[in-house]
C-alpha cells in the first residue's frame, strides 16, 4: 500500500513521526475474544492534525491507548503489529520506558473534563504534577510554567484559578485545564479523545481555536478521534474512516468531504444536519448497528448495513483500492477495478443493445 | 473478462440478495436480567459457598430438634454439664439440658428474629421512604428532616430503653424494639431511589400515557429498587443477630427457659473456661450466620453493580 | 461551607432535644414503682416521691427535668445511694474514653492501611489474608472474642493479664477486642473505595501523565478513597462505644459502659435515664465532629 502523503507545509522526504503498522488488538471476555483492533494502520506526520473518525466501538479509542502505553494492565492484548515512533516500536518498550513518553512527548486529552480531573486537587497541581514528572524543577519554577501555559491557553485569573478546584470552573475553563495538563512538557503528539462531545456548541467552538493556534504556535501534531464530521471539517487535514476495527478510507480532508468513496464514509458525511442544506431531504441515518466483535464476518464488516452490497461483500473482504495518486484509498469492492470494468462493460453492452 | 479478473466469479459483482442480510444481526447470546445476575453471583466463589453453608445451617435450625427425642426445656439433673456424646450430641447444660437441641430452638428463635426486624423495618423504611420521594414538596422536606434529626440517636442505646421499658423476654417486643429503631436507613434510601427513577424517561412516558400512579409503583417502581433492598436487607441481618446477642448479653434478650443464640453464649460464656463445649456451639452459629450473610450480601451487590459485570 | 456547619450544629441540638425529652417520656412509661418496697413506711415512701418530684404532675416534671438537664445536673443515683449521676460519669467516662480512643484510632488506622493493601494486591495472597482477618473480625464479635482471647491469652498462656486496668498490658486484650469490628469493616469499606475510585476517569488522566504507579494510588486513589470511610466514622464510634459495654464487662475494667449494664440489671432509672442521655448526647456531639471533617476534607463541600 501505498504511504499517504501528508498535509500542506511539510516536505514529501519525511518519515512520519507516528507509524502504526496492522495493528490488531483483541480482549478476552467471558463470552469469548472480541477483535477491538483488526489490522489497521496509520501515519502521522510532524506537525499535522489527521482525524480517525467512526462510530463508537470501532476500536479508535483503543488503538490510541494502545498507542500509548495506558491500556490497563491486563486489559486487552495486542495479537500482531507495531506502532513507530521516530522508528523506535513502542510495544517492544516496558511500562516504566513507556511512562518517559506518557504525558511528556504524546500527551491525551479527554473527553468529559469534569470527570476526568481529580476533585480533590486543585487544578494548578493537577498540571504542576505532569510538569515535574517530565522536568527537574522546583515547585516555584513549575509554578510560573503553569501560569505561563495558562496564558497560552487563555485561561482568565491564572493565579487566582490555579489554586481552584475542577467544581469551581466552567466547562471550557475545564477542558483548557485539561489542554494545559497535555501540553505543559511539549509534546510532539497530542490525542484528543472525543475533546468536544461533552462540551457545549459555544464551548466547542473555543476549544477548537484553542487547539488549532497551539498546534500553530507549538508544532504539536494532533490525533483527534471523534465521531462529530463538524469538529473534523475545522481541524483536520487527513481523515482515516474506520469501522469494525479496520480503516475502510483515508484521504485528505477535501478528498474525503468533496468526493468520499466508501459507503460508510458517505453515510457519516450524510448524517450530518447542515444549515445550508434545503430541509426536505431526510436526515439520513444508516441503519442497523457495529457487527459483534466477537464473531467478525468473513466478508467486509460493512456489508448488513450498506445499500450497494453485492455478493462477494460477504465473501471476501475488500482489498484497499487507491484512488489517484495522492494516498485516497477506500477498501470498498465498488472502487475495485474489477468491479469498475464489469460495470463498464454493462454499459458497454447496454447501451449497445439500446 | 479481461486476465486480471480471473479470481473473480460471475456473480460476485451482482448486488445482494436483500434477504439474505439482516442489519442488526445479533450473534451474542441475550441473557436475561436475573440470569445474568445470577451468573456473576456465582463469580465469587466466597458467596456461593457462604449460601450452601447457610442453607446447612437453616436445615439444621428447622430439623434439628426433631432429630432427637430431648426438648429444649426439660432439667435433667442426673446428668449435667457432660461434654458431647452418643447421647447428646452437644452435650448438656448446668440443668441437664440437651444442647443440641436448644441450639437449634435457639436458632429458631435468633433467626426468626432476624428475620422480623429485618423486614418490618425495611416495610416501614419503604413505605415512608417510597411516600415522601414520589410526592416530594413539603412533605418530603419535613419528612427527611425527621429522619435527620431521628437517625442522629443511637439506635442501639434506644433499643435498650425500650426493652427495659417493655420489659424484655420475648420475641415481639425485640422485633417491636428493632423495627422502631431501625427504619430510617432503608427510608432515606428507597427515597433516594424513587427521587431517581421518578425522573428517568419510562417514568414519564408511563404517567404521559395515562398510567396511574399506584400500577406505576408496583410495576416499575418496586422491581426496579428489589435489587439494591434485597442487598439490603442481607446486609442487615448480620447487624440484627448481633443486637440480639449482644442484647441477651447485657440481660435484655430472651429469658430463660426460652433459648436464643445469644441467651446460650451469655450463660456459657460464664463458665467458658469449664465447659467450652456450651460457648463454642452457640458461638459458632452466629458466627457463621453473621459471616454468611455477610458474605452473601457482598456478592449480591457485586453481582447486581453494573460497574463490576465483566 | 458555613452554611453546612450552621445546619449540622442545628441538627444536632435538636436531636439532643428530641433525645431528652423521649428519654424522658420513655423512662416514665416504666412499669412499676422505683420506690416500691414493704420494708419502708409508705410516709417514707410519699416523702422520697416528693424529693423526687414524681409526686408533680407530668409536664411539671419534664420542665423540671430539661431545667435540670440546662445545668447539668441529671440527678441522683437511686440504687447507689449518695450519688450523684454526673459524678459517677466523671468518674468512670475517662476510664471508657482512653479504652475507646486508643482503641479506636489505632484500628481505623489498620483498617485504612490493610484497605488500601487489599485494593493493590487484589486478588493475590495479601488479600486474602487480610480478608480472612475481616472476616474473623465480622463472625467475632465482642462476646465471643472476649472470652475466647481471654481464655486462650490469659488463662492457658499467661501471656497477658485477664482483668483489672491501669496498666498497658491490662489495655492491650480489651483494646483489641474492642477495636477488631472497626478493623474489619474498615478494611472492607477501604478496600471497595479504592477499587471504585481506581476505575474513575480521573485516574485515566493522572496515568496519562507517565507517573508512577506508586504515585497515583497515594496522590489520587488514597485521598479520593477516604471519603466514604470518614462518613463511616460516626458509626464505628458507636459501635465502639456499645462494644464497650461488654467488653468492659468481660475484663472487669471500671469504666463508664459497666455502670450502664449494671443500672441496666438493676434497674436504677436515675441512671439508666443519665446515662442514655450522656450516651446519646456524645454520639451526637461526635457524629457532627465527624460531619465537619468530611467537610473540610473534601473541598467540593468546602468550597461551595
Amino acid at each position: 500500500m501505498r504511504p499517504e502523503t501528508k498535509g500542506a507545509g511539510t516536505s514529501m522526504d519525511e518519515e512520519p513521526i507516528l507509524s502504526v503498522n496492522n495493528l490488531a488488538v483483541s480482549f478476552d471476555t467471558y463470552q469469548g475474544e472480541v477483535q477491538a483492533v483488526r489490522g489497521a494502520s496509520w501515519h502521522l506526520w510532524k506537525g499535522e492534525t489527521i482525524a480517525i473518525v467512526g462510530e463508537s466501538g470501532c476500536g479508535k479509542t483503543v488503538s490510541i491507548q494502545t498507542v500509548l502505553g495506558t491500556n490497563p494492565k491486563g486489559v486487552g492484548r495486542v495479537k500482531s503489529g507495531e506502532i513507530l515512533f521516530h522508528g523506535e516500536n513502542l510495544l517492544e518498550k516496558t511500562e516504566k520506558e513507556m511512562r518517559a513518553y506518557q504525558g511528556n512527548k504524546m500527551s491525551i486529552i479527554f473527553q468529559d473534563p469534569f470527570t476526568y480531573l481529580n476533585p480533590t486537587m486543585t487544578v494548578g497541581d493537577q498540571i504542576i504534577e505532569n510538569y515535574r514528572q517530565h522536568r527537574k524543577a522546583t515547585r516555584k519554577e513549575a509554578e510560573s510554567r503553569v501560569l505561563e501555559i495558562m496564558r497560552l491557553i487563555n485561561m482568565p485569573s491564572p493565579e487566582k484559578n490555579m489554586r481552584r478546584y475542577p467544581h469551581q470552573l466552567s466547562g471550557g475553563m475545564r477542558q483548557r485545564i485539561m489542554i494545559a495538563i497535555a501540553i505543559i512538557c511539549g509534546p510532539e503528539i497530542l490525542f484528543a479523545d472525543e475533546p468536544t462531545t461533552a462540551l457545549d456548541v459555544t464551548i466547542q467552538a473555543q476549544v477548537i481555536d484553542l487547539m488549532n493556534e497551539l498546534r500553530a504556535k507549538l508544532n504539536t501534531a494532533i490525533v483527534l478521534i471523534t465521531h462529530d464530521m463538524g469538529v473534523v471539517a475545522n481541524m483536520a487535514d487527513r481523515i482515516y474512516v474506520m469501522y469494525a476495527g479496520k480503516i475502510v478510507e483515508h484521504g485528505t480532508a477535501d478528498e474525503i468531504f468533496k468526493g468520499s468513496a466508501h459507503p460508510y464514509t458517505k453515510g457519516l458525511l450524510g448524517s450530518v444536519p447542515r444549515v445550508d442544506r434545503k430541509t426536505d431531504k431526510d436526515l439520513y441515518s444508516i441503519r442497523g448497528s457495529p457487527p459483534d466483535l466477537i464473531a467478525p464476518p468473513p466478508g467486509c464488516a460493512f456489508a448488513a448495513r450498506c445499500r450497494y452490497a453485492m455478493n462477494i461483500c460477504v465473501k471476501t473482504e475488500p482489498e484497499p483500492v487507491n484512488l489517484g495518486d495522492s494516498g485516497h484509498f477506500s477498501a470498498c469492492w465498488l472502487n475495485h477495478p474489477a468491479f469498475i470494468r464489469k460495470a463498464s462493460e454493462k454499459q458497454g453492452t447496454e447501451a449497445r443493445h439500446g | 473478462m479481461t486476465q486480471h479478473d480471473k479470481r473473480f466469479m460471475e456473480d460476485d459483482f451482482l448486488p445482494l440478495p436483500r434477504d439474505g442480510m439482516e442489519p442488526d444481526m445479533v450473534v451474542r447470546k441475550s441473557t436475561s436480567f436475573t440470569k445474568d445476575v445470577w451468573r456473576s453471583f456465582r463469580k465469587s466463589k466466597t458467596a456461593v459457598a457462604s449460601l450452601a453453608i447457610l442453607s446447612i445451617l437453616v436445615f439444621f435450625v428447622l430439623f434439628g430438634p426433631l432429630m432427637t427425642k430431648y426438648d429444649y426445656f426439660s432439667n435433667d439433673y442426673g446428668d449435667v454439664n457432660s461434654p458431647p456424646s452418643a447421647e447428646h450430641w452437644f452435650g448438656t447444660d448446668a440443668l441437664g439440658r440437651d444442647l443440641w437441641t436448644r441450639v437449634w430452638v435457639g436458632g429458631r428463635v435468633s433467626l426468626l428474629i432476624a428475620l422480623l426486624a429485618t423486614l418490618i423495618p425495611y416495610l416501614i423504611g419503604m413505605t415512608i421512604g417510597g411516600i415522601s420521594g414520589y410526592f416530594g414538596g413539603k412533605l418530603d422536606g419535613i419528612i427527611m428532616r425527621g429522619i435527620d434529626i431521628l437517625i442522629g440517636i443511637p439506635p442501639l442505646i434506644y433499643m435498650i430503653l425500650i426493652m427495659v421499658i417493655l420489659g424484655s423476654g420475648n420475641i415481639m417486643t425485640l422485633v417491636l424494639a428493632m423495627s422502631i429503631t431501625g427504619w430510617m436507613g432503608s427510608a432515606r434510601l428507597v427515597r433516594g431511589l424513587v427521587l431517581q427513577l421518578k425522573s428517568r424517561e419510562f417514568v414519564v412516558a408511563s404517567l404521559t400515557l395515562g398510567a396511574s400512579p399506584f400500577r406505576l409503583i408496583l410495576r416499575h417502581l418496586i422491581p426496579n429498587t428489589l435489587g439494591i433492598m434485597v442487598v439490603g436487607m442481607t446486609l442487615t441481618m448480620p447487624s440484627i443477630i448481633f443486637y440480639e446477642a449482644f442484647l441477651s448479653y447485657i440481660g435484655l434478650g430472651i429469658k430463660p427457659p426460652n433459648p436464643s443464640w445469644g441467651q446460650l453464649i451469655k450463660i456459657a460464656s460464664e463458665i467458658f473456661r469449664y465447659y467450652p463445649y456450651q460457648f463454642i456451639f452457640p458461638c459458632l452459629c452466629v458466627s457463621i450466620a453473621m459471616l454468611c450473610f455477610n458474605m452473601i450480601g457482598d456478592g449480591l451487590r457485586d453481582a447486581l453493580d453494573p460497574k463490576l459485570r465483566a | 461551607m458555613l452554611g453546612y456547619i450552621g445546619r449540622k450544629l442545628l441538627t444536632a441540638a435538636a436531636t439532643v432535644l428530641i433525645l431528652a425529652t423521649l428519654t424522658f417520656f420513655l423512662v416514665k412509661l416504666l412499669p412499676g414503682n422505683p420506690f416500691l418496697s414493704e420494708t419502708v413506711p409508705e410516709v417514707i415512701q410519699q416523702k422520697q416521691r416528693e424529693y423526687y418530684g414524681l409526686d408533680k404532675p407530668v409536664y411539671v416534671q419534664y420542665l423540671r427535668y430539661m431545667g435540670n438537664l440546662l445545668r447539668g445536673d441529671l440527678g441522683s443515683s437511686l440504687k447507689k445511694v449518695g450519688r450523684s449521676v454526673v459524678g459517677i460519669i466523671a468518674e468512670s467516662f475517662p476510664v471508657s474514653a482512653k479504652l475507646g480512643l486508643i482503641s479506636f484510632l489505632i484500628s481505623e488506622a489498620i483498617g485504612i492501611l490493610f484497605g488500601i493493601l487489599c485494593a493493590q494486591f487484589k486478588n493475590k495472597w495479601p488479600d486474602y489474608l487480610l480478608m480472612i482477618v475481616v472476616i474473623l473480625g465480622i463472625a467475632l464479635p465482642a462476646m465471643v472474642l472476649g472470652p475466647l482471647l481471654r481464655f486462650v491469652l490469659g488463662v492457658k498462656l499467661r501471656i497477658l493479664p485477664v482483668t483489672g486496668w491501669g496498666s498497658l498490658e491490662q489495655l492491650v486484650m480489651p483494646a483489641f477486642v474492642l477495636g477488631m469490628g472497626t478493623i474489619a469493616v474498615t478494611t472492607r469499606n477501604m478496600r471497595a473505595s479504592m477499587l471504585g475510585v481506581t476505575t474513575q476517569d480521573y485516574i485515566k488522566t493522572a496515568r496519562s501523565k507517565g507517573i508512577s504507579p506508586v504515585r497515583v494510588v497515594m496522590k489520587h486513589e488514597f485521598k479520593n478513597s477516604l471519603v466514604p470511610i470518614i462518613t463511616n466514622m460516626g458509626v464505628q464510634i458507636a459501635s465502639v462505644l456499645t462494644g464497650s459495654f461488654v467488653v468492659e464487662s468481660i475484663f472487669l475494667i471500671p469504666g463508664l459502659g459497666k455502670y450502664f449494664v449494671d443500672s441496666i440489671t438493676t434497674l436504677d432509672y436515675t441512671l439508666i435515664m443519665g446515662l442514655t442521655i450522656f450516651y446519646g448526647t456524645f454520639l451526637v456531639v461526635m457524629n457532627l465532629l465527624v460531619d465537619l471533617l468530611y467537610g473540610f476534607i473534601d473541598p467540593r463541600i468546602r468550597l461551595k
